[in-house]
């Protein structure tokens, strides 16, 4: 029990990152669970909930099947239901008792696949992990079954990785960024996982290069950069500097084949800003502000490939340590999600990013589009 | 023909089983309580929750949501937790950490476990008994948001009754009758209330409690009341810690087992029971002029509204309203007006208000239907629907009085059906709105 926290919330699951990713994708999702992870996924992570159905379910795991390890109703509810509502595919996910028992997921996928006809595979969550692992693992499995072979390379298309609203809660950002795309010359071929049906996704080895929003879509691009060829870019369109590098990176590394990570971007003079979240979303806005006369560096609480974050980040993750790590930096001002206000430093300015991740619907209404010179904007008026 | 139909003909429906036990979905209807709400209601308690990462999101932000994250900490459970034999220790480390920090103590700290905690074999007691060795001003109790093991014992039930258990015994008060595990007061117009009042007796009851003080008054109850199913276990603590005898009243919609209600109650008060004939026929009034209003409109039923759907159900037909549907899962305390149901109205619709085939249910073309409940307001797309939970503190013939009169209403007016229906936890302050 190293990680406690006396008044911040912890970020979303690891089931709750994948039943995220998969959300528009015509598959069910199914968490081997007793009831609260799909009622917490369903109020506090997940916006698209009420506007925009999906098959995602918990399996309402009891007491006497637990104990005597009945993994025969899972099987057979999964196949029933798949049966009433014909999904495109079938994912199981475990939360923490599945793992206590050892509910091999594996087994319980071929099994439901023999007897639906419907491909179904499994994903490794066991709810004690955060967000990106679960999205990760989906997004990568998204691209490794349906993603084909190229058959026409589009030299200018990008795929959009790593897109889910515990990252992207304004729902205009994911519109957004392919206006973005398209002002730059670039053709969006696929977006995982927001606003493209896995028929789309299915083509996303015509794109020249994938562009990683989020940890969450590293895994699918390394898969994609192994299986296809195609090289990877990380950051978020955010400010209009940063943005234009973030293009200019983007070609170069669809004409070369490059991978690159310009959200590692650091400035090294002026004011003193730390940004708290997610590590490319973070990255990003560091090394936009870096761009425009700020010393900025991230602490990511999150899980993250190392090549994230650079000399001066911090990868503190309980609340004490990011106190401490906040103490340590004295930053003049933090960008972090509001619910971080009760253990900044004094002398500290929050400026609230709001992060579904984090705080869930708590200010889902205030959350900024920051995409282009919307960041800059944005930032100005925050100060 | 679905494998799972997500609805049943009355008539069809067998009382012990309504519904096969599959997959659940999760409707966006959030008004129902949860531990933390619950919790919230002891003053100036602190909760701490060790549980795995899963677990804890939704009880931390069910705090944020209420703006009371300064009342609840936790402790992250880790794989290697699981198997290096440091459970109980690191429990104890880890509320120590925090408690610490907590400036002042608070006067209780409801410790709460995880399914893994019990799967795994921790010594609970002996962590409370470390815990409350090494902070003696502190009261902590032993709770359990475990919901593998709501078949056997529901954590609602569990955690109203722990709720209780910080009480000290106190000489019996003879004018002092305690209303026990409610999440909401009794409305003061209600018999049951001008029973007690009218004969001078003090009213115990945790949700009206302001102070520890209060809280702590509520051991001096001579007689203890509840009235919704989730309260039984802490009534018959009470009993068992301070020989407190409890009497369960429930909260039904038939007038014969209302008069009983009073009756039992009066008799044990050792008071007569007062003459509620005009209560009766002031709700009979208020059902005939619903009907009236209303006239054939379908209306629909759910069991989160009030604890007896059945039982309302049955009133309103009685009274030639049109209740073509309801929405529960299991049969209650209201197995004689269900009975009444399938012999009277056999073609009424009862649906599974979990069943994965409730998915696309709100988009499915339907008459007009005017709704008790949330669920049902969602499920049948409707914006004119009462928004009750748990009864709302209504009880007795001046609740069905109200609630007929909050249905009139309901069907002359809108609400915002998604803003009132995301709002989690019904009453409670919420930084959405």
């Amino acid at each position: 029990m190293k990680h406690t926290a006396k008044i911040i919330p912890c970020y979303a699951a690891d089931s709750a990152g994948a039943c995220s990713a998969l959300y528009e994708l015509g598959g069910m999702t199914v968490v081997h669970d007793a009831s609260g992870c799909n009622s917490t996924f369903a109020t506090f992570d997940e916006p698209r909930w009420w506007d925009q159905q999906s098959m995602t379910y918990i399996s309402a795991l009891t007491e006497l099947d637990a104990i005597l390890g009945n993994d025969e109703k899972l099987i057979a509810d999964v196949t029933a239901a798949a049966a009433d509502q014909n999904p495109k595919f079938i994912a199981v996910c475990g939360s923490p008792m599945p793992m206590m028992i050892g509910v091999d997921f594996d087994a319980v996928a071929f099994e439901i696949e023999q007897r639906t006809g419907i491909r179904t595979f499994a994903l490794h969550t066991n709810g004690m992990h955060s967000y990106p692992e679960g999205a990760s693992e989906a997004l990568r499995c998204i691209a490794e079954e349906y993603v084909r072979p190229a058959e026409t390379k589009i030299p200018n298309g990008v795929n959009l990785l790593g897109m889910t609203p515990l990252d992207f809660d304004n729902l205009h950002t994911a519109a957004s960024i392919r206006e973005w795309l398209a002002e730059n010359g670039f053709e969006t071929v696929a977006c995982f996982a927001m606003g493209d049906a896995l028929e789309t996704l299915a083509n996303a080895a015509n794109a020249s290069v994938s562009l990683v929003l989020s940890q969450s879509g590293l895994a699918a691009a390394e898969y994609m950069h192994e299986a296809f060829g195609i090289p990877y870019v990380c950051g978020v369109p955010y400010g209009e500097a940063f943005s234009a590098l973030l293009a200019d990176t983007l070609r170069n590394a669809a004409a070369d084949g490059t991978c690159a990570f310009p959200c590692t971007e650091r400035g090294q003079a002026g004011q003193t800003v730390t940004v708290i979240g997610e590590a490319v979303s973070a990255g990003t806005i560091a090394a936009a502000l870096g761009l425009t006369g700020y010393a900025a560096n991230v602490i990511c609480p999150l899980p993250h490939d190392k090549r994230l974050l650079t000399a001066g980040d911090s990868d503190a993750f309980a609340e004490d340590e990011i106190a401490g790590a906040l103490a340590e930096i004295q930053p003049e001002t933090v960008i972090a999600d509001p619910l971080y206000r009760f253990i900044l430093p004094n002398a500290a300015k929050l400026i609230g990013l709001p992060h579904t991740a984090f705080s869930g619907r708590c200010y889902d209404k205030i959350i900024p589009d920051l995409t282009g010179n919307r960041f800059d904007a944005w930032y100005k008026e925050m100060l | 023909m679905l494998n799972n139909p997500p609805f049943v003909r009355i008539a069809d429906a067998d009382p012990a089983h309504l519904f096969p036990a599959g997959l659940e979905y999760n409707p966006p209807a959030r008004g129902m309580w949860n531990i933390v709400q619950m919790g919230m209601l002891i003053p100036g308690a602190h909760q701490i929750y060790g549980c795995a990462q899963g677990c804890l999101r939704g009880v931390c932000l069910t705090a944020a949501e209420m703006n009371a994250l300064d009342r609840l900490s936790w402790i992250s459970l880790t794989e290697e937790d699981m198997f290096n034999g440091t459970l109980e220790q690191s429990l104890v480390d880890g509320v120590s950490e925090i408690v610490r920090q907590l400036d002042p103590h608070p006067p209780v700290v409801l410790l709460f476990l995880s399914c893994m905690h019990l799967f795994a074999g921790c010594d609970f007691d002996a962590v409370i008994a470390d815990l409350s060795a090494a902070f003696p001003d502190i009261c902590f109790v032993d709770c359990y948001m475990t919901p593998t093991m709501r078949e056997s014992v529901p954590p609602v039930v569990q955690t109203c009754r722990q709720m209780y258990t910080p009480l000290k015994a106190l000489p019996k008060n003879p004018k002092a009758v305690g209303i026990v595990g409610n999440d909401r007061p009794t409305d003061e117009d209600s018999e049951l209330m001008k029973i007690l009042r009218g004969a001078g007796f003090a009213v115990r009851d945790l949700t009206r409690c302001k102070t520890y003080d209060e809280y702590l008054q509520l051991a001096d109850a001579s007689l203890n009341l509840t009235y919704i199913p989730t309260a039984h276990a802490a009534g018959e603590l009470l009993t068992e810690r301070f020989e407190t005898p409890c009497l369960h009243l429930p909260n039904s919609f038939d007038y014969d087992k209302i008069a009983e209600n009073y009756k039992t109650l009066c008799g044990a008060l050792g008071i007569s029971c007062p003459d509620f004939s005009a209560e009766m026929q002031a709700a009979d009034h208020a059902l005939d002029a619903l009907k009236a209003e209303i006239g054939g409109i379908a209306v629909a039923v759910d069991y989160t509204a009030v604890t007896q759907p059945f039982s309302l159900a049955a009133l309103l037909c009685q009274h030639g309203i049109n209740v073509k549907y309801v929405i529960a899962d299991t049969v209650g305390e209201d197995a004689a007006a269900f009975r009444w149901l399938q012999e009277n109205r056999p073609e009424l619709l009862i649906y599974a208000p979990a069943n994965v085939n409730m998915l696309h249910q709100h988009t499915q073309a339907a008459e007009p239907v005017l709704a008790i409940g949330q669920k049902a307001a969602y499920y049948f797309a409707t914006d004119h629907f009462v928004n009750l939970i748990l009864n709302g503190g209504y009880y007795g013939f001046s609740g069905i009085r109200k609630i007929a009169e909050l249905t009139a209403e309901a069907y002359r007016t809108t609400k915002d059906r998604r803003t009132v229906l995301r709002h989690k936890g019904y009453g409670c302050a919420s930084c959405l709105l």
